[in-house]
């Protein structure tokens, strides 16, 4: 679910994420910092302006850089029926132009000063960022100030913009097979969430979405109570807390509603939706199960069954030795790839999936029983105290590589904070795992891995017969 | 962001349009002369054994990024063979010496240890990341993959049919298809128009023996380059340097790839798919990195589609009429050739516009060059830009690579904004009219695209 739309095209997301398990793959992949915090490996610094905006500084040293980003706790799942794709479409809006700067001018402004941005929307946050020189952070809190209450739309830029974001729903669904059926799986796999509809938009809506609607947006959403800063890289929390006031503490507080999510029905019946076409060469399968997020599962009688789904989803899907890879790919040698995926950093839910792939030439049945029973054997006869002690030492020491990014640390930090999540959380995530027992796990798969909260997605090949 | 030039056509330099970037630095004086004094300092280490790297310590976190390349990569795969250099880079570190396959990826997994290989065109590249903890035990790896291949039946097989896969998945991919097509059209004969990753039937001709041969003639001293990034003093690196790679070969054979010409053009190819969004590439013969005028057109590229979103073609294509989410021109200098790419995807009924807008941005580069203003603001983006590749370990490694691979010189970081800074608008102009030829660029379209007449036949993907 943390799959987000970008305003810019960026080669790795654009192009890798092409088929359904593709994206799943991706997603496991991009997952990995997410789940890789240690107590103080971020050590962050937090205060609160008394407009209500949240400022967290995370320094780092390594070059004299900075990453200035903004996160809104509003996204794709935050839109009425009838508007989908309104909070990503409005996200591309915030690049046309304020009350005192023309559309483009704040992007011109940030790469005269030899920086670059980009923005992203997900179900549950938007977010816009820059990387520049360290010295140059003010010019960025300026203008992300100024649009966060100057934006001034008008339908000369907003309309060709509404086809720009048409062509990058082409480009990222409709071109692609396994991405359609990724659509149609999520529709099923939330009987009644709106984590149902596309973060894009279905293309029938994105079509509709007017100027009135993308301004009614942004005054009901953007404020500064809404927010969330996220400074990282070679500052001082100082300076950073004397330019934050200048620049956001005088944008007004305002009324923002109460997130009302709509909770899921029990879920009584498997589901399979199946997308044949002659554009599939190589057939796929997924399964998924609706999962605990975070907040859900902190809510929840155990507390941790989030970390207890991160240790299952290593031990089956996390690497060449993980159990799926090495008992499908490499011992039966009936499936070409196989994984698992689960990201628990969501507001409301969360998915736990399982993934494969034939060899070439192999057939789809025999490679979905073996999927089966690998998911039968999990629920007979659980995971080992091994399986779990190797899986929490992976994960605990994965943590490390976390600090080297600079980026990596305010997504982390965006991520878990606009989705229910705290610093406190975060900073103790290795603790989290570590503690994490095969009893827990064993408990936590029980309770996710069952058919009637599951969808079973086929992309095949069009028969030829 | 987008790096179109490594995706369109799977150069494996990647760190390469880092080296490039590093070309680009204009002054804006004040601010960056303060970030090129704070940049990060290059050590040469040559090892007792004479194994030369390029160090950037740093031990604020306990880890270690190395990359490393080899001079030659797919593009002398034998021919019939194609697909070769990269079967041999995910084989390596599936078994090696003592450890079959899986006790390999175990050990991999069980200390973190996160070690890859590639094969680009023009060189075959290797990744190591480790915790200081297990330095001693990541390199052990790397030398075992490096020198002691096992090449078993299973991984072998295994691997071989993840390739023939994803061969067969690109084989409806809008994307992978235009890609392919264009390298073919611009490249004929040349190996650069051999898909690197070979084709279904490359890949079945390819033996246990050639993958062998392959270790042995390829993996050697003289067409080594390794950078270094960590958590890790110089004379450790020096032990770490014998330790690994004295055990390969020292001399090797001179690479045998013939100069590209790229010829002809003003082509355009239709193939034909049931899709809504044409998917269209364009290219014509390019610039090599050598080339006294490469800083200058590198300049002159950002402008017309290199990136921002103040570029020509972002702006007539996207800004202005909405046509595409996607557009884009790059600079794919290779070490025999040299191409100018760009492309755009955009709905069925618009590819026609949207390619004569293409056209036109390029005619009009190529007879006026950029104004003194667009030139100004690329020369401070992409000096400003610089010192945002300092942002990761592995980044930083794998331009110290780069920079060996191209002779750019160990100071290269410090002199780079300076020559992008020399680029004179003169020069741009000049450099512009001779680089950029509209009417030879050659254009394929993948989809049902309208506006647009074929001039002849998709040609064979043969491999």
């Amino acid at each position: 679910m943390e799959m987000a739309s970008l305003r810019r095209p960026v080669a790795t997301l654009f192009a890798r994420l092409a088929g359904f398990l593709a994206l799943m793959a991706a997603v496991a992949a991009i997952l990995v910092p997410w789940e890789e915090a240690r107590a103080k490996v971020f050590d962050p610094v937090s205060f609160t302006l008394d407009n209500g905006l949240q400022v967290v500084v995370v320094v780092n040293r390594r070059a004299p850089i900075v990453y200035h980003s903004m996160w809104y706790r509003v996204g794709a799942a935050d839109e009425q029926a009838g508007e989908s794709g309104l909070a990503h479409f409005l996200e591309h809006l915030m690049f046309k132009g304020t009350k005192t700067l023309k559309p483009g001018e704040f992007s011109e402004i940030i790469a005269a000063n030899g920086g670059r941005e980009n923005a992203f929307t997900s179900w549950d946050y938007t977010a816009y960022y820059q990387t520049v020189a360290a010295d140059r952070l003010e010019i960025m809190m300026k203008n992300e100030a100024d649009r966060m209450v100057n934006l001034a739309l008008t339908d000369d830029v907003v309309l060709p913009e509404r086809d720009v974001v048409r062509e990058e729903r082409r480009s990222r669904i409709d071109n692609e097979p396994g991405s359609q059926l990724g659509e149609v799986s999520r529709a099923v796999q939330f009987l009644n969430h709106p984590y149902r509809i596309p973060i894009i938009g279905w293309d029938h809506e994105i079509e509709q979405l007017s100027t009135e609607a993308a301004v009614a947006f942004y005054d009901k959403w953007y404020a500064p109570n809404n927010a969330i800063l996220i400074v990282a890289g070679d500052v001082d929390p100082e300076e950073v807390r004397d330019l934050a006031e200048k620049y956001y503490g005088v944008v007004p507080r305002k009324d923002v509603p109460e997130r009302r999510r709509v909770i899921e029905p029990p879920q009584n019946a498997p589901r399979e939706v199946r997308l044949e076409s002659p554009r599939v060469r190589q057939p796929q399968i997924s399964v998924s199960y609706l999962a605990p997020s975070y907040r859900q599962a902190a809510q929840g009688d155990e507390g941790n069954e989030a970390y207890a789904l991160q240790v299952l989803s290593e031990i089956i899907g996390g690497g060449a030795t993980a159990r799926l890879y090495s008992r499908l790919v490499v011992e039966q040698g009936i499936a070409g790839s196989a994984g698992a995926g689960y990201n628990p950093t969501n507001y409301d839910y969360s998915t736990f999936s399982f993934y494969v792939a034939p060899r070439p030439g192999g057939e789809v049945e025999p490679l979905e029983a073996a999927l089966r029973a690998e998911i039968a054997d999990l629920l007979d006869s659980g995971v080992t105290e091994e399986e779990v002690a190797a899986a929490k030492k992976r994960l605990v020491a994965g943590a490390v590589f976390a600090r080297d990014n600079l980026s990596t640390a305010p997504r982390v930090i965006g991520a878990a904070l606009t989705t229910g999540g705290s610093l406190e959380q975060i900073e103790s995530w290795p603790d989290g795992i570590a503690s994490v027992t095969t009893r827990q796990v064993n408990e936590a798969l029980k309770d996710v891995l069952r058919d009637e909260q599951s969808v079973t997605s086929y992309l095949l090949p069009e028969p030829t017969s | 962001m987008r790096t179109p030039k490594c995706r369109a056509l799977k150069s494996p330099r990647c760190s390469q349009s880092v080296a490039l970037l590093i070309a680009c630095a204009v002054a804006l004086s004040i601010g960056l002369a303060a970030i090129q004094a704070r940049a990060v300092e290059v050590q040469r280490v040559v090892s007792p054994g004479g194994i030369e790297a390029w160090l950037v310590e740093d031990h604020t976190n306990p880890i270690i990024a190395l990359e490393m390349s080899f001079l030659g990569g797919a593009a002398l795969d034998p021919e019939g063979k194609a697909g070769l250099a990269n079967m041999v880079a995910s084989v390596i570190d599936e078994g090696a010496g003592p450890l079959d396959s899986q006790a390999f990826q175990g050990e991999l997994d069980d200390l973190s240890i996160s070690l890859h290989f590639s094969a680009g065109i023009d060189s075959f590249g290797g990744s190591l990341e480790t915790l200081t903890e297990y330095r001693g035990r990541a390199f052990e790896l790397l030398r075992l993959a490096l020198t002691e291949p096992r090449f078993d039946e299973e991984p072998v097989a295994r691997i071989r049919s993840q390739i023939v896969a994803s061969l067969s998945r690109e084989s409806e991919d809008p994307d992978a298809i235009a890609g392919r097509t264009l390298r073919r059209l611009m490249f004929q004969d040349h190996p650069y128009a051999r898909p690197a990753k070979g084709s279904e039937a490359s890949m079945a001709r390819i033996t246990v023996e050639d993958l062998r041969r392959f270790v042995a003639e390829r993996f050697v001293r003289d067409r080594l380059f390794v950078g270094v990034v960590g958590d890790i003093t110089p004379e450790q690196l020096a032990a770490a340097l014998d330790e690994t790679f004295l055990a390969l070969p020292a001399k090797s054979a001179p690479l045998a790839v013939p100069e590209a010409t790229v010829t002809g053009g003003g082509e355009v190819v239709v193939i034909e798919k049931p899709i809504p969004q044409s998917v269209v590439v364009l290219g014509q013969s390019g610039i090599k990195r050598d080339d006294p005028d490469y800083y200058a057109a590198y300049v002159v590229n950002y402008i017309l589609g290199g990136g921002g979103f103040s570029s020509r073609l972002v702006e007539e294509v996207r800004e202005k009429r909405g046509l595409a989410y996607s557009v884009y021109s790059y600079l794919a200098p290779f070490d025999y050739g040299a191409m100018i790419g760009g492309g755009t995807a955009t709905q069925n009924a618009r590819v026609g516009e949207s390619l004569d807008l293409i056209r036109q941005e390029w005619r009009r580069m190529a007879e006026a060059g950029p104004s003194a203003e667009e030139l100004e603001a690329a020369k401070r983006y992409l000096t400003g830009s610089f010192p945002l590749r300092f942002s990761s370990s592995d980044n930083i490694a794998g331009m110290l690579v780069g920079m060996q691979l191209e002779k750019l010189g160990i100071d290269y970081l410090d002199k780079r904004n300076s020559y992008i800074d020399a680029v004179t608008l003169d020069d741009a102009k000049r450099v512009a009219k001779r680089v950029y030829q509209p009417d030879a660029l050659t254009v394929v379209v993948v989809g049902t695209p309208e506006g647009v007449t074929a001039t002849r036949e998709a040609p064979n993907d043969g491999s």
